[in-house]
């Protein structure tokens, strides 16, 4: 008999097994329900009329719903990729290098954790609204909110998630790595770009699909920084919304929900084919 | 060793972290070839000074040159040595064979030169047919001979080992103290050793370098070391010894705490100084009271404790100060007395050495 968790018994394994039943249930009724009301044919969501795809098709043709998705893409790639290099450069920073000011930085990269998306909401209003007034009123540019405005904003917040994640991995990186790819003849340059950075992938992968996930979901900031007509899928749905639930709006969580999952499946298989390429 | 060039030279080599002093003016020359250990105990400054030598970390002050050049404030990929790391730091997402030309790469030397050196040198550390593994694949003894190889590749013209055989155990860091050995002679590469084990300094060096708190305390062959330690720390730390503290009553007689008076070599020493008598255990002697020879230096106690060590014995004798130890090797003729039995212990003038503080 191996030592270990146990296996339970009894009435134990009666609670716990009611337990598991329940939170799981709680977990994906809702996304069964919602999946499976997306192929209801009947303008009232929870009422099963038939199968249908026609709310997807409803989904493809709606111009504005194909915009704002091409948006939120555009968005979360662009600001992802930018918040990865500017996360990682501050991570670097704060784990690799010793300066007097340096308590400070590290304090204040958390901020856009810890600040309440409300506040950071009016905050980066108010900056891009005097921001441009300046600029447009000074230097006559025509300055306006829209993709930009939201990608700044976005990046703003992902890089101290990103930043967080790769400093998790850089801790856990024995020092004397590098120091042995310095003594190796390395420069400090190709000491990160053949034994850190190799160290530190996963961390950055992981960091990027946080940022990537943040990205796509934010409702709040990007509610208070987008400008007429172009702004994100989940901000198109919540306005939506508002005029009432339709089927459509099924498909298109449906549609996220399955981006979603592709994209965690798709970090899992690369974790997997990494540490095989390791073992093997 | 004045007349060629030496490998390592370090002119009043200090290192301060903050207000702390890690090495405090050290000053030495290790010659080319030589096997060399810096020993003391940890928090010493050697591990510090071995780091200055590789340039990972640089000098608060002082001078440091390999072969003649200055080098005290190039950064390590521009000196010409390589180092074994205390936990190896092989790089876990490279195979032995990419680890191994890590540096010839970096030197650009092209890649079929360099995968056909790295070859050569698993075949020096008899690691090959592992070359394509992981580190994470390897047992503690072969990541050790993959980082040798990794260092020895660049052929450097010093290789620094920083307590390299700490973390094996016991039966494999015999056969690896032999193989360093033998390793050395054959690429004759000047090494330079850190470690805190003195038995391993003892049976592996050419020349040692003891440390304490940042300052190097006597450089000398192990002989050297062990039989005239120049004070009282290097004593202690080197083997075992009985202290026994007196002043210098006159040129050759030192006054014990407690009046006796015994005959030893004081040079050095002004009259009146205080000293301590280092007096190893297996150089002294065990007798019945008044049995020492005439003209041996001798001190009376009691037998107070009897330790069986296997291969030799170990009699404690209490002084009216102090107890002192004597090893006897486990012999057929062995004549063991009684504990608590009235005893004399002596020993040969010239293998006791005074030591100061």
């Amino acid at each position: 008999m191996s030592a270990g968790p146990a296996r339970p018994r009894g009435t134990t394994r009666v609670a716990l097994t009611a337990n598991a039943v329940l939170v799981y249930v709680f977990f994906f009724a809702p996304i069964a329900i919602l999946a499976v009301f997306s192929f209801s044919d009947d303008r009232l969501v929870g009422r099963w009329g038939g199968f249908t795809t026609s709310w997807y098709g409803d989904f493809w043709a709606d111009e504005l719903l194909k915009d704002s998705m091409w948006m939120s893409v555009r968005v979360a790639v662009l600001s992802t990729f930018v918040s990865v290099i500017l996360g990682t450069m501050a991570a670097l920073a704060l784990e690799r290098f010793r300066w007097k000011t340096q308590r400070f930085f590290d304090a204040v990269l958390y901020l856009p954790i810890i600040i309440p998306d409300v506040t950071m909401a009016v905050m980066m209003l108010l900056f891009f609204t005097w921001g441009f007034d300046i600029t447009n009123d000074v230097f006559g540019t025509e300055f306006s909110k829209g993709f930009g405005t939201i990608t700044l904003s976005h990046i703003a917040f992902n890089i101290s998630f990103v930043s967080i994640v790769v400093r998790a991995r850089l801790a856990g990186m024995s020092l004397e790595l590098e120091e042995a790819a310095r003594d190796l003849y390395a420069t400090r340059w190709k000491t990160f770009r053949h034994v850190t950075l190799p160290q530190i992938t996963p961390g950055i992968a992981g960091g990027a699909l946080l940022a990537l996930t943040l990205s796509l979901d934010d409702v709040v900031i990007t509610q208070f920084v987008s400008g007429p007509g172009a702004t994100t899928l989940p901000v198109r749905v919540f306005s939506m919304i508002r005029k009432g639930i339709t089927p459509v709006i099924n498909a298109v969580s449906v549609v996220m929900l399955v981006a979603s999952l592709v994209l965690v499946a798709l970090s899992l298989l690369i974790q997997r084919l990494r540490g095989g390429s390791i073992t093997g | 060793m004045s007349d060629a060039l030496a490998a390592v030279t370090l002119g009043g080599l200090t290192k301060r972290f903050d207000d702390v002093t890690a090495v405090d003016h050290v000053d030495l020359e290790i010659a080319d070839g030589e096997f060399f250990a810096l020993l003391g105990p940890s928090g010493c400054g050697k591990t510090t000074t071995l780091r200055m030598i590789a340039g990972l970390e640089f000098p608060t002050e002082g001078s440091l040159q390999i072969f003649g050049d200055e080098v005290g404030t190039l950064p390590p990929n521009k000196r010409p040595v390589n180092t074994v790391f205390q936990s190896y730091a092989l790089f876990p997402h490279m195979s032995v064979l990419q680890n191994v030309a890590f540096g010839l790469r970096m030197q650009k030397v092209s890649k079929p030169e360099a995968m056909g050196r790295a070859q050569e040198a698993i075949g020096l550390v008899r690691m090959d047919s592992m070359e394509n593994r992981r580190p994470d694949q390897l047992s503690g003894g072969q990541q050790q001979r993959v980082a040798l190889a990794r260092a020895l590749v660049n052929s450097p013209k010093v290789l620094l080992l920083d307590e390299p055989l700490g973390a094996l155990d016991l039966k494999l860091r015999q056969e690896m103290q032999r193989e360093l050995k033998t390793l050395q002679r054959e690429v004759g590469i000047t090494f330079v050793f850190v470690t805190h084990d003195q038995a391993e300094a003892l049976t592996m060096s050419d020349r040692i370098g003891v440390m304490n708190e940042g300052e190097l305390l006597q450089v000398g062959t192990p002989e050297e070391i062990y039989e005239r330690p120049v004070n009282r720390f290097v004593a202690d730390f080197i083997g075992q010894t009985n202290l026994l503290d007196g002043t210098v009553e006159a040129t050759g007689t030192v006054c014990l705490s407690n009046g006796a008076r015994v005959g030893v070599d004081t040079e050095g020493v002004a009259v009146g100084g205080a000293v301590a008598i280092s007096v190893r255990p297996e150089r002294a002697t065990l007798h019945g009271r008044g049995g020492a020879p005439p003209g041996r230096p001798s001190v009376d106690g009691r037998l107070e404790q009897i330790t069986y060590l296997g291969n030799a014995l170990v009699f404690t004798v209490a002084l009216d100060w102090m107890s002192l130890d004597v090893r006897v090797e486990n012999q057929a003729d062995l004549d063991v007395r009684e504990i608590g039995s009235e005893v004399s212990v002596s020993w040969d003038a010239d293998a006791a050495s005074v030591v100061q503080e």
